[in-house]
């Protein structure tokens, strides 16, 4: 097999010619870094890159190889958003506060893919601060979809998966506050996973919404995301939320019988908002599970509406919160001008911070405000509640939950520029997922005009590997996770 | 519910946030927007309904107290702004 051809492979291929020693990990890295410079002025899929550092990454894993015994996983090139810090690389969370912010540390997440031999390809461009649905809130420019460059590639984590589907990289980080991770694999056609809260480590990732965020990851197939579930799951005390559980290892679950597991689908997201073409791809893959025999049982979302509403209190809430670090003082963008103190922190952060996140600042600060507190922010937590209720009542009658990531395909680039606002009521059928810290994950399941549509699966808290296991049933038996888009120009196919 | 344009300069200042006076009137315009969406909330029933405030709420771990971290001021201060002797420069708040 030619490099060019092992580079379109899944990271179970790639590793497997890696263990054969028919590839070094420096060939890999370089191979994909041909590839991304070819392509990176159309898609815009990485912040940064560092062709110096990653070989250096790619020779410490040629080195660890050269050692026995080693992880299977040994370099194994790896796109990582630009939220998790990294030393030595620079980490903008696509936004021009840390413009020029080089880390000082690894977030849990680096670590523990560099403990692995994994090596970072570049820094994968990303919504600021992840606040966003489509990658257009990014300093750094818009990302395309490699599906169709006139469109988004979804958000937050659009680089991420832009990446993965354009062929750039096996694998790539994300992080999923609202959908960040299975929307935007389900516009790219690839696959992506949202643990469990709690499940993977926050250290070093940088906080939108504390009680929402959780890193997870994209790559071509159910098969490879439990490789890698298994690399960054775990206890780490340095995060306080982190849970220690022994749980088997996700790949050690793959190929059980999902015979009789019980498929619940919610009424409620087959309505109105679900676009038909959409509604017909994801009928399809239910039918699929049917057949592979899932029993399929209705289920009833009551609180579905609410979510949206609460989701845009709550999160805004924490950011407000969490984003109040970035002053000017001891990291991140300092204004030029400034008479005081106050000043400092002011012009630093108009300066800094782009529309959307400066939108979720001012609704957050109103909503934490005196005399709002209880109406809104009080109000937000007790339907978060009733929402995560709703799961709960759902999981007495089913085993996994499927229903559609988003109510259409990616949309074209600039249409909601002139109301930002009308983008959120898009994220309706990932945001419940988020506000009841469950684990979900995106497959590709078909195509609406020539567009990647996803399915979304959701489990129990800490059933992971059950959805991994049913997604890597149903990529067994149906090809859509393989399809690829056209190679760009200049990409070598 | 809408917002006034005052309201948005209020919690600007709340939020330490320089705004150029043309962003105001289109904050005010999304915040409204933000605001009517949020305010469907008001017509669900939560009597005693606890609050939640994270999912993983019954779970959270404590840590030993004690130092684990080495001392790396020189480079945590590399990212700053403006340091000095160890210090973190601000303009004088103390006459």
């Amino acid at each position: 097999m030619s490099i060019s051809e092992l580079l379109n492979k899944d990271l179970t291929e790639i590793s497997g010619a890696l263990v054969r020693r028919e590839v070094s990990a420096m060939d890999l890295a370089q191979g994909y870094l041909d590839r991304i410079d070819a392509v990176q002025a159309n898609l815009n899929a990485f912040i940064t890159l560092d062709h110096e550092l990653t070989r250096k990454e790619a020779a410490m894993a040629d080195a660890l190889r050269a050692k026995e015994p080693t992880s299977p996983l040994a370099g194994i090139p790896i796109a990582q958003k630009d939220i998790f810090c990294a030393e030595g690389w620079l980490t903008t969370a696509g936004s021009r506060m840390l413009e020029n912010f080089v880390a000082p540390y690894d977030a849990h997440v680096v670590e523990q893919l560099k403990k692995q031999g994994f090596v970072t390809l570049g820094r994968a461009n990303m919504d600021e601060f992840a606040m966003g649905s489509s990658n257009e809130n990014s300093y750094f420019g818009a990302v395309k979809n490699p599906w169709d460059l006139t469109r988004v590639p979804g958000g937050s984590s659009g680089g991420s998966a832009a990446a993965v589907a354009a062929g750039l990289a096996p694998a790539a980080t994300g992080t999923d506050t609202g959908g960040s991770i299975r929307q935007p694999a389900a516009w790219c056609g690839i696959s992506g996973i949202k643990p469990t809260y709690g499940r993977v480590s926050r250290y070093g990732m940088i906080a939108y919404a504390s009680s929402l965020d959780q890193a997870g990851m994209f790559a071509r197939t159910a098969r490879d995301l439990a490789l890698l579930m298994d690399v960054i799951a775990g206890h780490d005390p340095r995060d306080a939320t982190s849970v220690d559980r022994q749980d088997a290892p996700c790949v050690s679950v793959l190929g059980q019988d999902i015979k009789g597991l019980r498929v619940g689908v919610p009424q409620q997201w087959f309505g109105a908002g679900l676009s038909a073409g959409v509604s017909a791809v994801v009928q399809a893959s239910i039918q699929e599970l049917s057949k592979l025999g899932c029993e399929i049982v209705e289920i009833d979302f009551t609180m579905s509406e609410q979510a949206i509403p609460a989701y845009y209190v709550i999160a805004p809430a924490e950011a407000s919160s969490n984003l109040s670090r970035f002053d000017g003082v001891r990291f991140g963008h300092r204004a030029e001008q400034y008479k005081d103190l106050t000043e400092l922190y002011e012009r630093s952060r108009g300066e800094g911070f782009g529309p959307e996140v400066k939108r979720r600042i001012l609704m957050g600060s109103y909503v934490l405000s005196h005399g709002y507190y209880d109406a809104y922010y009080l109000q937000a937590q007790r339907v978060r509640r009733l929402i995560a209720n709703d799961f709960e009542r759902a999981f007495e009658r089913c085993d996994v939950i499927a229903g559609p990531v988003a109510p259409t395909t990616a949309f074209p680039l600039g249409s909601f520029g002139a109301d930002p606002v009308q983008m959120y009521l898009a994220d309706l059928y990932t945001i419940p997922v988020n506000l009841a810290g469950l684990p979900a994950l995106s497959i590709p399941a078909g195509f609406d005009a020539g567009m990647p549509v996803g399915l979304q699966l959701i489990g129990p808290w800490w059933q992971e590997a059950r959805l991994l296991n049913m997604a890597h049933a149903y990529q067994q038996h149906t090809d859509w996770h393989t399809k690829r888009p056209e190679p760009l120009s200049g990409a070598a196919s | 519910m809408s917002f006034s344009d005052e309201d948005v300069r209020r919690v600007a200042r709340l939020s330490r946030l320089a705004l150029a006076p043309e962003e105001v009137s289109g904050f005010r315009q999304d915040l409204s927007k933000i605001l009517d969406l949020a305010a469907k909330l008001q017509a669900i029933d939560t009597k005693n309904i606890e609050p939640l405030a994270h999912p993983g709420a019954t779970a959270v771990f404590l840590r030993p107290d004690v130092v684990t971290e080495s001392n790396r001021r020189e480079a945590f201060q590399s990212v700053a702004p403006q340091v000095e002797r160890g210090l973190y420069l601000v303009p004088r708040v103390v006459e």
